[in-house]
């Protein structure tokens, strides 16, 4: 009952969205309509939401007789994971990607601050049919709540790997961010057939792409931490494709952050930005078909129809059909902005937004590539991590190398000798840390210029906060509090990006590692300490029985104990690893259980890791959230305030 | 095959004890996708296939070759798949070259832009409040 309930809700909501879709283009002048719009929205993001939770219900109640359930649920399963289970596949969570987007369209159609009635209300028009559209998808091509008739009695089970904390939070989180970006996507369009991307426009767009990149760079962090402690040999990011299709709109949204400053306060970029909203709304389609379709054969993609995969690509074409027609069709139109100088602000923007980019186009052709050599009869090419670190690397460290100037030169003409003149001590102690990285890496010269630019960003960071400090009468302290929201935002993000970059170069290039046999009772000095084996165990879990292996660490006099499993699960055929990490201040001792040896009786292998300062990855990571979070708070209060 | 790698399997160790021939072993299997799991390296699998082809990285070091060599190696007994380092040839000349391409377009962009809005001389500085 429940679901035939659910599946009427949704099949409701598509009919609303559709009407919001028309109704919101149609109206223009008339206040009447743009509020039974809003009404409209809001009843679909309702009903989606209650469809939503609909599916949940039946994943709470092991309903085996719906299909979905069946196939990525056991009886056995832990609360949380029949919970997240309704969006831990492929029905499910396109249902989610409906709901998420009803509800964005819901909000966006409560908060129309000052932008034009026709502006505002055909933007909310556009994100009802984006709402239709993926309804129809999930509806006709994957209906989340078919029957199945006879019910089996246990269900199949979620993929073992995927029973874990992170990865209950991990796709929700994506899919926010991939559908936040469905917004200025509509707001693009809106702006494209009114002929008119101004200030208010571009207002109304950066708490929006804000929100997105926030939740991507929050989606993309826990999963990245996942994969590190969960795939049991220390790797949080392999250009894998689909870390790639979450990775080109997040690069997209970035830049969409920065442009759409320029557009609001300047009047600049205008149409640069509306191209770019297209295009992240494009990417982040585009990664939820490369995701969900099956194309890419990986541990992340589990749905195999290539008809779905068909009618998904179908919905990217309309959409980028439609985004880039209107654009080639309209832009021209908009009203040429304002200039700047080749040394200012909005110039150093352009540079922030040419590198972003850039490096999102060489991910999508690394990602797409090899889909197209085989399609051409090419054969089978991989495309991996090299082909990226030897392109994106590079080009991620020009821009960073221009970051720290940005924040430091002023709108419309800057003055880069002063910059630099401020920036000097930074530079200094980038060089040092250039100098002191090459002696002792052996004169590695990658890692070293790595390293440097961290360094760099972190404290060109700190200058433009301690110049900003020097603004002004009063005691530091007293300025300290009185500083705008929205420099402490910029700065953390900034600086976040110069923590995460020293720890992954100081990961990646000087992690040690250390295969061993060990039987209880036997040590091996690693990584400043010595590790000893101390016994091997056999638990039983909720769902699943495990090796469980204790450790214990010795090391400058003090010990601590450490735990490894590994688990069988009986709806799976691979063990999955539980590593035991000791976290310390010059990074991560992550130990590995291997299976027993052979040929040892009482032996286990075991991998021991060190990855040094490898907790500045997921520290820069939360900084940069954090930095997103902190300027949307920024731009809440502004709205409340007034201009 | 399986058993051409178990029998060198048999004869190399798992760690070779030269440091800096073990590093290059780890860079290796970084870069060598484990044949039965897809989407991972063999430095990441803990399938049997990947133990046996670590093993044969290692037998190949110590046999003298070069990483190049060993990546021929590899290409010629499993195929270009095998290797996430895309080869450089008539298939591939168009992804090494695009990331060029794309620079370029986007620097044309930017200065056909600017000719277009020029209007930066008499330009005065403003104080930069966000």
């Amino acid at each position: 009952m429940i679901a035939e309930i659910g599946a009427f809700a949704a099949s409701l909501a598509l009919a609303l969205s559709l009407a919001q879709g028309v109704m919101g283009l149609m109206a223009s002048r008339r206040d009447s309509r743009a509020e039974a719009t809003a009404a409209i929205a809001q009843a679909a993001a309702a009903l989606c939401a209650f469809a939503f939770a609909c599916l949940i219900a039946l994943f709470v109640q092991s309903d085996f007789s719906v299909a979905v359930v069946s196939a990525n649920s056991h009886i056995d399963k832990p609360l949380i994971y029949k919970i997240a289970g309704a969006w831990g596949n492929h029905e499910g969570s396109m249902l989610l990607w409906c709901t998420v987007s009803a509800l964005f369209g819901a909000i966006l159609a409560s908060t129309r601050g000052r932008q034009s009635l026709a502006l505002w209300s055909r933007a909310v028009g556009v994100q009802g049919l984006v709402t239709a559209g993926a309804l129809i998808y999930t509806l006709f091509l994957s209906p989340p709540f078919a029957r199945l008739d006879p019910a089996p009695m246990i269900g199949s089970g979620l993929n073992p790997l995927l029973q874990d904390p992170a990865l209950v939070a991990h796709p929700p989180l994506l899919y926010l961010g991939y559908v936040g970006l469905s917004v200025p996507f509509s707001l693009a369009i809106a702006a494209l057939i009114s002929g008119r991307a101004d200030q208010a426009w571009a207002r109304a767009l950066r708490p929006w792409t804000l929100a997105a990149w926030t939740f991507l760079t929050t989606g993309i962090a826990v999963g990245s931490y996942w994969a590190y402690y969960e795939l049991g040999w220390g790797g949080w990011w392999f250009w894998d494709p689909v870390e790639n299709a979450s990775f080109m709109p997040w690069l997209v949204a970035a830049a969409l952050v920065h442009s759409a400053i320029v557009t609001e306060r300047r009047g600049s970029l205008a149409s640069w930005t509306i191209l770019l909203a297209i295009m992240g709304f494009g990417l982040a389609i585009l990664g939820t078909f490369l995701v969900r379709s099956g194309v890419l054969t990986s541990v992340h993609a589990f749905a195999v129809d290539p008809t779905r995969g068909i009618a998904m690509l179908v919905l990217l074409f309309i959409a980028l059909g439609i985004g880039f027609g209107m654009y080639a069709w309209r832009a021209p139109k908009l009203r040429q902005p304002s200039g700047f100088a080749a040394v200012s602000r909005e110039s150093m923007l352009v540079w922030n937004n040419f590198g972003l980019a850039v490096a999102a186009g060489v991910v999508l052709i690394g990602t797409l590539y090899p889909l197209i050599v085989e399609a051409a009869g090419g054969g089978l090419i991989s495309v991996g991590p090299p082909f990226f670190n030897a392109t994106v690397a590079p080009l991620i460290g020009v821009l960073f190398l221009l970051l720290p100037l940005g924040p430091m030169l002023t709108w419309r003409v800057g003055d880069m000798r002063a910059a630099l003149m401020k920036l000097a001590p930074a530079a200094i102690l980038a060089a040092v840390t250039l100098i002191a990285a090459l002696a002792l890496s052996n004169w590695r010269a990658a890692p070293a210029i790595g390293l440097a630019l961290g360094v760099w960003l972190v404290a060109g960071g700190l200058i433009y906060l301690w110049t900003r400090l020097q603004r002004g009468e009063g005691h530091v302290s007293a300025k300290l509090a009185l500083l705008p929201l929205a420099v402490w935002s910029m700065s953390l993000a900034h600086i976040g990006a110069g923590v995460l970059t020293i720890g992954a170069i100081a990961e990646t290039s000087f992690r040690s590692e250390r295969a061993v046999a060990l039987r209880p009772g036997e040590g091996v000095a690693f990584a400043g300490g010595r590790v000893t084996l101390l016994e091997v165990g056999q638990i039983e879990g909720p769902n699943y029985s495990a090796n469980r292996a204790s450790f214990r660490v010795d090391r400058r006099g003090a010990s601590q104990l450490l735990s490894a499993e590994r688990r069988f699960f009986p709806t799976s055929p691979m063990p999955t690893t539980e590593v035991g990490i000791l976290g310390r201040i010059d990074g991560d001792l992550y130990v590995a259980l291997g299976e027993a040896v052979r040929d040892t009786p009482g032996a286990w292998s075991v991998r021991l890791y060190h990855n040094p300062l490898v907790y500045l990855i997921f520290l820069g990571g939360i900084m940069m959230a954090l930095g997103g979070v902190l300027s949307l708070i920024a731009l809440a209060r502004r709205r409340k305030v007034g201009p | 095959m399986s058993l051409l790698a178990m029998l060198v399997a048999a004869a190399a160790p798992a760690v070779l004890g030269d440091p800096a021939q073990e590093a290059r072993a780890r860079a290796l299997d970084a870069e060598i996708r484990c044949v039965q799991c897809e989407n991972e390296p063999i430095a990441q699998s803990t399938a049997d296939i990947a133990v046996d082809m670590r093993r044969l990285v290692r037998e190949r070091i110590v046999a003298g070759d070069s990483d190049a060599e060993i990546r021929d190696y590899f290409r010629q007994r499993y195929g270009d798949f095998v290797l996430f380092r895309p080869p450089w040839d008539a298939r591939t000349w168009a992804l090494w070259l695009a990331p060029l391409a794309l620079l370029l377009i986007g620097l044309l962009t930017i200065f056909a832009a600017r000719d277009r809005t020029r209007a930066g001389a008499g330009l005065q500085p403003e104080e930069s409040e966000r």
